[in-house]
């Protein structure tokens, strides 16, 4: 079934002359390119661009597009990304006329709805974060850290204090030290205990007076929530230093729990996770931030903001006049597109349906866990949050089957692998997160082809993936020679 | 040089102590179990000649298929002497970590931070319970 051919590199595939269509003779006048452009903006020769045929195009792209999965077409466990189902309604609610062909440059009183659906998003977010001013300006959840980052060094600039500080415990998403090293400050590593908290011996050694911020992930990577939280903002707070709460895990305590109620002082979501926006392409994303009273004079300007005259439908705006603004960190008003899914989702759901998700993501990990602890060990414990990491050290030791070789055979029976080898505090960690969206039929299945794989033959597991049309690409090679031009 | 003669950090890095003229000079490398650990290895930025750390400062970074991971330097000095070739043979640090794989040397300015090194008997205790 699979077409080897016209999978091929479309610069492979190219025939000169060859053409998707050919125009009729030019029925004006020709100007010489050289009379319209200056001599150093005309190129010395054409770009050497792949000569194609239609069919052949249409055929490469959809040939393409079957050998990759997602989560339309596959389960995709893959811890600390929350692949649930991305609702269709919220797709068609994106591409309405009336939100998806607007341009940023329209005039404000043409763009009502789109403004009091962001104004409500901003206050639905602060709502649930507990946090009561919002952004939605960043691009994605990386872009929210290091925005978030950038509105506490105005903060404490604009205090007068010089903290350099930004403590960053093991178990986090690598984005938190590289934005905390963006934003300017220097990052400390705070180690965690094999339960998977953090170590607050550890923790109390390296906090003083310089701590700008905390950077925590809870419930954290492993899938805890940290059980001395509150302590640790207590501790953060005495000292001067804020909270900054890493939201990539929103989807176990929404409406349970909030981060503004347990010490943060700012967070970033992550929409294309929490709230079912699609993942994938790169973008475009968002990640929007929300912040406590004091700091929400230094968020990104603009704002929405809504304005209720007397007997009159209210009135939304941007508003600029935000002088201690950090200043904008995204074009117009961010991306929208997603930022209208998360709206549709928030709404579909209403407060007790969003506390339902997180129950339901809750019980499907935790049962999924029950499950796989009796063969991949799960070295933080029998109960998790959203998700879990298991270990196959054991197997690693005892037959040589790496989480690498188990990831890549689940690829054999139509799964996508969890993440793997992270968080780096759990040796050959296969981080498992099923989302709420998964029934108990999927989650036995994948449970038992687990248990299936850890019993195979380590040689088969080592060649895994066989069904593929790549097997295990030269990653070493890849990175340290790489290709980055067509060469033929 | 012999793994059982070199002392080692908790952060996997070894450590040989040298007499010169005067003072005492460290090379420094990282064990063959942190290399394993690693897996395969893509990248190195080795340190700057002449700078300083302190004990237990990142001074160094290695980058593997897996993740990017901070070297430490186990010892208070200044950097004398960098392993440049290393960047272009990373399979040194697997083939021969305590010879070829050496990363660099640092003139010890602070002799405190030696004795919170372990030998070579406590490193591997410390590897076997990690593992």
């Amino acid at each position: 079934m699979r077409n080897i051919h016209d999978t091929q590199l479309l610069f492979d595939l190219s025939k000169p002359g060859r053409r998707a269509l050919r125009l009729p003779t030019c029925d004006v006048p020709v100007q010489p390119i050289e009379t319209l452009l200056p001599a150093g903006a005309i190129a010395e020769q054409a770009p050497a661009l792949p000569e194609l045929a239609e069919p052949q195009v249409v055929r490469h792209f959809t040939n393409l597009s079957t050998q990759n999965m997602s989560v339309d077409s596959h389960f995709y466990p893959l811890g600390s990304c929350t692949m649930k189902h991305n609702p269709k309604r919220n797709e068609r609610a994106a591409g309405l006329a009336g939100l998806g062909d607007l341009h940023p440059y329209q005039p404000e009183s043409t763009i009502q709805g789109m403004l009091a659906l962001l104004y409500d998003l901003q206050e639905f977010l602060s709502e649930i974060s507990g946090l009561p001013a919002c952004s939605l300006q960043p691009a994605a959840g990386a872009h929210g850290e290091l925005t978030a980052l950038w509105v506490a060094a105005a903060y404490f600039r604009d205090r007068g204090e010089q903290r350099t500080k930004v403590l960053v415990p093991d178990s986090a998403h690598g984005t938190n030290p590289a934005s905390a090293i963006m934003a300017g400050f220097e990052t400390v590593t705070v180690k965690t205990l094999k339960s998977g908290a953090v170590d607050m011996e550890d923790f109390r050694a390296k906090l003083d007076d310089h701590i700008a911020v905390f950077m925590i992930t809870n419930p954290n990577t492993v899938g805890i929530f940290e059980p001395a939280m509150r302590q640790i903002a207590d501790e953060v707070h005495a000292r001067g230093g804020l909270i900054y709460l890493d939201g990539a895990n929103m989807n176990a305590i929404l409406g349970v729990t909030r981060p503004g109620d347990f010490g943060a002082d700012m967070q970033h979501y992550n929409p294309h996770k929490t709230f079912s926006g699609p993942h994938g392409g790169g973008g475009p994303g968002a990640g929007p931030i929300c912040v406590t009273e004091k700091l929400a004079s230094y968020l990104p300007a603009p704002i929405v903001v809504k304005r209720n005259d007397d007997n009159q439908a209210p009135v939304y705006s941007l508003d600029y006049e935000r002088p201690k603004s950090i200043g904008r960190v995204r074009s117009f008003f961010g991306n929208t597109g997603v930022l209208v899914r998360a709206y549709c989702y928030i709404r579909t759901h209403g407060p007790d349906g969003l506390r339902r998700v997180s129950e339901q993501a809750v019980l499907n990990a935790n049962y999924l866990l029950s499950r796989v602890k009796h063969f991949l060990p799960v070295p933080q414990g029998d109960r998790c949050m959203h998700e879990f990491v298991a270990s196959a050290k054991q197997l690693k030791t005892e037959r040589g089957v790496s989480a690498m070789d188990i990831a890549k055979r689940l690829l054999d029976f139509g799964v996508h692998a969890p993440t793997v080898y992270f968080p780096q505090t759990v040796p050959e960690a296969l981080m498992c997160e099923p989302t709420e969206t998964e029934s108990k039929e999927t989650l036995d299945a994948f449970a038992e082809m687990l248990f299936r794989i850890t019993e195979e033959d380590p040689e088969l597991l080592h060649t895994a993936p066989h069904t593929t049309a790549i097997s295990r690409p030269d990653e070493v090679a890849a990175a340290r020679q790489p290709t980055l031009c067509h060469c033929g | 040089m012999k793994p059982e003669e070199l002392l080692y950090a908790k952060t996997h890095e070894w450590v040989a102590i040298e007499e010169t003229d005067g003072g005492k000079t460290a090379t420094i490398g990282i064990s063959a179990y942190a290399v394993e650990s690693l897996t395969d290895l893509v990248f190195i930025e080795l340190p700057k000649q002449g700078r300083t750390v302190a004990a237990l400062e990142s001074f160094c970074e290695v980058e593997s298929v897996k993740a990017v991971s901070d070297i430490y330097s186990p010892v208070a000095g200044e950097v004398t002497e960098v392993n440049t070739p290393l960047a272009d043979a990373l399979e040194w640090l697997s083939d021969d970590p305590y010879g070829a794989g050496w990363i660099a040397k640092v003139k010890i300015t602070d002799d405190a931070p030696l004795a919170g090194l372990l030998d070579y008997d406590a490193y591997q205790k410390m590897c076997a319970e990690e593992a």
